[in-house]
């Protein structure tokens, strides 16, 4: 493995040197991506199938007592398989949409060097390289979403992700540092052998939160995320919201799971509130949004939350020695890692061929794509079906094995988990059901109907280059969907290092059938549930048309007698979502709407406005950077001072470091 | 009798129910406002009627509006194949169990939504908005019932479910009561019966299903008729199998005395269900259409409730 | 068929529990009718209660307990309430301070510290004390909650009457409690005060006096 790795980073750095050249090496930077990509993909699944030992290499690279120590297990292996496998793919559309690009010389080289980050920090063993390698992915996505700097929210949206990326690399030193301090070394395996409890434990749990939950997009360290991943080119936001993320999780996991040591019991419980809260809050936001992509990010903060649900129950059933359930929860947290580095990206692409095709994000003027557009309208009715957890694709397995596990978190002994267990599901369920609204929003207003603009009355179909991704995507989702035990197979070596002495998670199960706690318990089958819908739709479809009727004839819509074929009697995305903005908007988002009518006279035109504010801006960022500017605005008296006040001031911190020297001795 | 060829027989046996279902249904709410009513084989007319007529497509229909009555008609077919009604011991019972049920009949309101967009009228956003609006709503609420249930019975696999009331003394418990309330709460709304949409209503503002599949005609509404008709006979034998299942055979291989008592009692039930139904829909009104989302809640409190009282009797 | 097991726990539970559901329908209610009505199916199931426990713990004077709560609070009050009402032409519809949906979340969230809290502390009592406990509490909670986060006076009354019936199902859940019988007479006597109270407030603000020679002035005009 470790020599497919060093080839796969080879080709990496390779498309990152030809990426200086610019437009005319572009086909060759995307495709030594892919080539890299489909190298440790593969050699990457070679690991999981056959389970050995883990894989260790120290370079003499970085600090020179610490070297770069790198470690391949059963983990790093998973999460190389979905990077560099999505990755592949996503190279391979870029081929096409790379060419779309304005400014290529700001996406070409950047790109290769995020893959390298992304797959450095899956494998790093010791914090110095990890925390490099996360910087490196970090700035490297700054760069790519700078590639559009010429619009106003693109500069604010970098902005933002600077920001909000530096307090979480920030976070993650110091938990990091308070690992090294109590096991002695920065490698990950002194931190692994000397496990941390108590208060140091507590306040590493809350900085990996927020260090790695920020990267991944956690309320309230999300609002970075929509505008960043919105602004990005389509390909480069496919790989933020479903790769980057992923690689955060995996900080997350990797963190909790195998640095710190058993975790408390109330560990869970923080985790779980927080991504019940993510996910509800998350796909509450997306209802509410009519720009493509940024609803599709939000819909990445709904999905993080989700897999951050399972965590929480994974790390409570440990906490509690429930193994065998640990086991289910964690197997439907990875497996929906995977599941949605599947589908998002296969919905960003889609985005992306719909703005290649049209020029436009705005869902309000798009319309009736399945005519002009029908095989990127059909994978992302595909995409569209598996994010809303609906059988038979692979969104729902995971959510159906985080239900179970929720099912059986009543046996938990602390009341608190108790009843949190129960409403942590309804918001789960809530979260699930207003998810497929919002796709029959964005499939209905995007490719169903009528075109409500020129731009798209005039689409055409993107080229094979940009539609073959797509299809594989979605063909992995079908795959997953109906036979889930080819993946749940491959993640058995995960579960067995992060959970030591489990058993076999979903023991019960094979090919056809899924058994996560016991026949009697539960059991599904999405190979037989697709066959019978088959079988009995092509039945009905035959006998139908042979014995009743099979004519046809096209006229005018019925539209009860009022037919109107102007384009502005369709339903828009804001109409679609107003039973939702009036039942939810009103107490979570404020949201108030206004129609301002013209005075008898007056020839303008009445119009309707909705206003809605964000809850984590209004209530932490704001006063936060209210509070940051206060206090800058005091401190800035520092700036006018003579040169005797500041050698005062620089006598006076030499007086007190000494001071405090001569007191702890 | 095999369990495959049982299989074969449920499946037949709620296609067949189904019209006459409603047609209960609506013959019990005509003559309590004082008509006579339409015959109680009147549906199997109109579907035949309806099967044989010509579709009328709007031009801009694509090929998912074409599709989608056949998929839908299908899994809620299956569906309704799968919740146990005279026996226990169906193979079909086993391939999804109540959370994969209801995602499911999730599946096909999708497709039935994205229909109600693809012509391009307003009537069908409206439909749409409004039953995935209500749709999201009832999903807390039914996951709280499956909850409640799997407290007790200790499994969502409901074969094990019915086999778990009809052999363990259960007892009297206001959880199951609060969780049978519930249920039908939420069944009413999934249904689209009083007092969360009129199904036979023809004002265009109070239409939620109806607004949905307003464009469709010929064979693809008497599949969506029949689906459902179908529907309605699902949540009915659902709530009989989770909460009522006396009757049902248990042991395999079935004997024919068993499988008769199975279906006798089966059919009563169903019976009895659709004149209560009748009676409640005729006894109250329709409420106004944000009103439903406190009824819906008014059903996740329910079994919300009903979780807690099981956590405090488990627990003691 | 099930078998009726432990059927006095089941009962028993089956009552309280249906109180407390009750107590719920009131803060979901939006009709000062409907508020009257829950109220007095409550003040029955009150009464069911009482005479449950009166069998189950061999205390016949607990029969008395029933019989007033049925009478008093299943009937008369509610009665005399429905014809306040109409006579003085009080204002139907409620107003809450907090929206229903919130409200019935606070509920729920009341019930769970209830639960939360007794569960434990009582571990050495019988089952069926302890769960009676934790339900007489949640009750009172709710009767405090709809008092505060309703607009109209009426209700207001009603929410301390249900918080009273919450009272009083304490006192018959626990085995050999004393003075049960006195202390709910007591608390009849208290709520007739409060009623009175509500009737000489609103014929107050209708007639600016409560002086009966100048009301009775008007009696001709009136029939």
């Amino acid at each position: 493995m470790l020599s497919a790795l060093s080839v796969g980073l080879g080709l990496y750095a390779l498309a990152f040197g030809t990426g200086l050249a610019g437009r005319r090496l572009l086909a060759a930077v995307y495709l030594l991506s892919a080539l890299a990509g489909a190298t440790i993909a593969i050699a990457a699944l070679r690991v999981l199938i056959a389970a050995g030992p883990a894989e260790v290499a120290t370079l003499p690279l970085g600090l020179p007592w610490l070297g770069a120590h790198l470690r391949i297990d059963a983990l790093s292996a998973f999460f190389l398989l979905v990077v560099n496998f999505a990755a592949t793919l996503i190279s391979v559309y870029g081929l096409e949409y790379g060419s779309h690009d304005a400014e290529p010389r700001r996406v070409l080289p950047f790109y290769p060097l995020f893959l390298i980050g992304m797959n450095l920090v899956l494998v790093a063993d010791d914090a110095f390289a990890f925390l490099v390698s996360w910087e490196t992915m970090s700035v490297a996505s700054w760069l790519l979403v700078l590639a559009t700097h010429r619009q106003d929210e693109t500069r604010s949206a970098a902005l933002l992700y600077l920001v909000m990326a530096s307090l979480g690399t920030g976070a993650l030193i110091f938990a990091f540092g308070i690992l090294a301090g109590e096991s002695g070394s920065y490698g990950f395996a002194a931190m692994r052998a000397a496990p941390i409890t108590g208060g140091k434990a507590a306040v590493v749990f809350a900085l990996a939160l927020m260090g790695a939950g920020s990267k991944a997009g956690i309320v309230p360290l999300h609002v970075w995320l929509p505008p960043a991943h919105s602004a990005a080119p389509s390909h480069v936001s496919a790989l933020m919201s479903g790769i980057m993320t992923k690689v955060a999780l995996y900080g997350l996991v990797r963190i909790l799971f195998d640095l710190t040591g058993p975790p408390p019991w109330w560990w869970g419980v923080v985790v779980l509130a927080v991504g019940a809260i993510t996910a509800l809050l998350g796909v509450l936001y997306a209802v509410m949004q009519h720009d493509l992509k940024r609803l599709l990010a939000y819909h990445t903060v709904e999905n993080i939350g989700i897999v951050v649900i399972g965590l929480g129950f994974a790390l409570a059933f440990r906490a509690n020695r429930l193994d065998g359930l640990a086991a289910l929860a964690l197997v439907a947290a990875l497996l929906h890692v995977f599941n949605h580095a599947m589908f998002k990206s296969l919905l960003f692409l889609g985005a992306g061929a719909v703005q290649v095709a049209t020029s436009e994000r705005d869902m309000e003027r798009l319309g009736g794509l399945i005519r002009t557009m029908p095989r990127t309208a059909f994978t992302f009715l595909i995409g569209s079906v598996a994010i809303s957890a609906l059988p038979p694709f692979n969104g729902f397995v995971s959510e159906w094995l985080t239900f179970q596990a929720i099912i059986r978190g009543s046996e938990l002994p602390q009341w608190l988990l108790k009843f949190e267990v129960p409403i942590v599901g309804a918001m789960l369920a809530l979260a699930a059901a207003l998810a497929a609204v919002c796709f029959v929003k964005v499939v209905g207003v995007v490719f169903l109907g009528r075109p409500r603009s020129p731009q798209a009355a005039e689409a055409r179909e993107v080229g094979n280059t940009m539609v073959a991704p797509m299809a594989g995507f979605a063909l992995v989702c079908t795959l997953v969907g109906v036979l889930p035990m080819i993946l749940i197979d491959i993640l058995r070596p995960v579960i067995a290092l992060l959970l030591p002495g489990s058993g076999p998670a979903l023991a019960g199960s094979s090919l056809l059938w899924l058994v996560p706690l016991g026949a009697d318990r539960s059991s599904y089958s999405g190979l037989i549930v697709i066959a019978a819908v088959a079988i009995l739709a092509t039945v009905l479809v035959a006998a139908i048309h042979r014995f009743a009727s099979n004519r046809l004839r096209r006229s005018p819509a019925w539209d009860c007698g009022f037919p109107d074929t102007r384009t502005e009697t369709e339903y828009t995305a804001g109409s679609f979502a107003q039973p939702i903005r009036r039942v939810f908007g009103t107490t979570v988002f404020a949201a108030r709407e206004r129609v301002h009518m013209p005075a008898p006279g007056e020839t303008h035109a009445a119009s309707f406005e909705v206003t809605l504010k964000d809850p984590a801006w209004e209530g932490l960022y704001r006063p936060t950077a209210t509070a940051v500017s206060f206090l800058a605005d005091r401190l800035n008296v520092v700036q006018f001072q003579t040169i005797r006040r500041y050698l005062t001031l620089m006598f006076a911190a030499l007086v007190a470091l000494l001071l405090i020297v001569a007191v702890s001795q | 009798m095999t369990t495959s060829l049982l299989d074969l027989v449920q499946l037949i046996l709620v296609l067949a129910l189904a019209p006459l279902l409603t047609g209960i249904v609506r013959k019990v709410k005509a003559r309590l406002l004082g008509r006579r009513g339409p015959t109680l084989i009147q549906p199997y007319r109109d579907l035949l009627r309806l099967l044989r007529k010509e579709v009328v497509l709007a031009p801009s229909a694509s090929w998912l509006f074409r599709v989608i009555p056949y998929t839908t008609f299908a899994a809620i077919w299956l569906a309704a194949a799968i919740v146990p009604t005279f026996t226990t011991g169906l193979m079909t019972s086993r391939i999804a169990d109540l959370i994969a049920l209801v995602a499911l009949l999730g599946s096909a309101r999708f497709g039935l939504a994205l229909a109600g967009m693809d012509v391009g009228t307003s009537f069908g956003g409206i439909g749409s908005s409004r039953e995935m609006m209500i749709a999201s709503l009832a999903e807390p609420a039914m996951l709280m019932v499956t909850f409640t249930v799997a407290l007790l019975v200790r499994s969502t696999s409901l074969p094990h479910i019915s086999e778990f009331m009809l052999t363990h003394a259960v007892g009297i418990r206001i959880s199951l009561l609060l969780g049978l309330i519930s249920l039908a709460m939420v069944a009413i709304a999934e249904n689209a019966r009083i007092p969360v949409d009129n199904p036979a209503t023809h004002l265009e503002l109070t239409m939620v299903h109806e607004a949905m599949v307003l464009e469709y005609s010929g064979r693809h509404l008497a599949l969506i008729e029949a689906a459902s008709m179908v529907k309605l006979l699902l949540y009915l034998s659902l709530i009989v199998a989770m909460f009522l299942p006396w009757g049902m055979g248990i042991e395999l291989p079935l004997g024919w005395a068993a499988l008769g008592i199975g279906l006798g009692a089966y059919a009563a039930k169903l019976m009895v269900g659709a004149v209560l139904l009748g009676v409640f829909e005729t006894a109250i009104a329709k409420m106004r259409v944000f009103r439903v989302a406190e009824f819906l809640g008014g059903a996740f409190l329910l079994g919300i409730l009903a979780a807690i009282f099981l956590y405090v009797s488990e627990g003691l | 068929m099930p078998v009726l097991a432990n059927l006095t726990y089941d009962t028993a539970h089956l009552l309280d529990a249906g109180m407390l559901v009750l107590s719920f329908a009131l803060l979901y209610q939006r009709r000062l009718f409907g508020v009257l009505k829950i109220y007095a199916m409550q003040a029955v199931l009150l009464a069911a209660a009482a005479a449950w426990q009166a069998h189950a713990q061999d205390a016949p004077q607990l029969y008395i307990t029933a019989a007033t709560a049925l009478v008093f609070k299943g009937a008369v009050i509610p009665i005399a309430l429905h014809r306040i009402i109409v006579r003085l032409d009080i204002h139907r519809a409620i107003e809450t301070a907090l929206g229903i949906g919130p409200t019935l979340v606070v509920g729920v969230a009341l019930v769970s510290l209830s639960i939360l809290l007794v569960l434990p502390v009582t571990a050495a009592s019988a089952a069926l004390t302890r769960e009676s406990l934790a339900s007489a509490l949640s009750i009172v909670l709710l009767g405090l909650l709809m008092m505060i986060t309703r607009r109209n006076a009426v209700s207001q009354v009603v929410g301390f009457m249900s918080l009273e019936n919450g009272l009083i199902l304490a006192a018959v859940g626990v085995k050999g409690m004393p003075l049960v019988v006195e202390l709910s007479i007591a608390f009849e006597v208290m709520v007739a005060f409060i009623i009175f109270g509500i009737f000489f407030f609103h014929i107050r603000e209708r007639f600016d006096t409560l002086d009966v020679h100048d009301i009775e002035r008007f009696r001709g005009e009136r029939s």
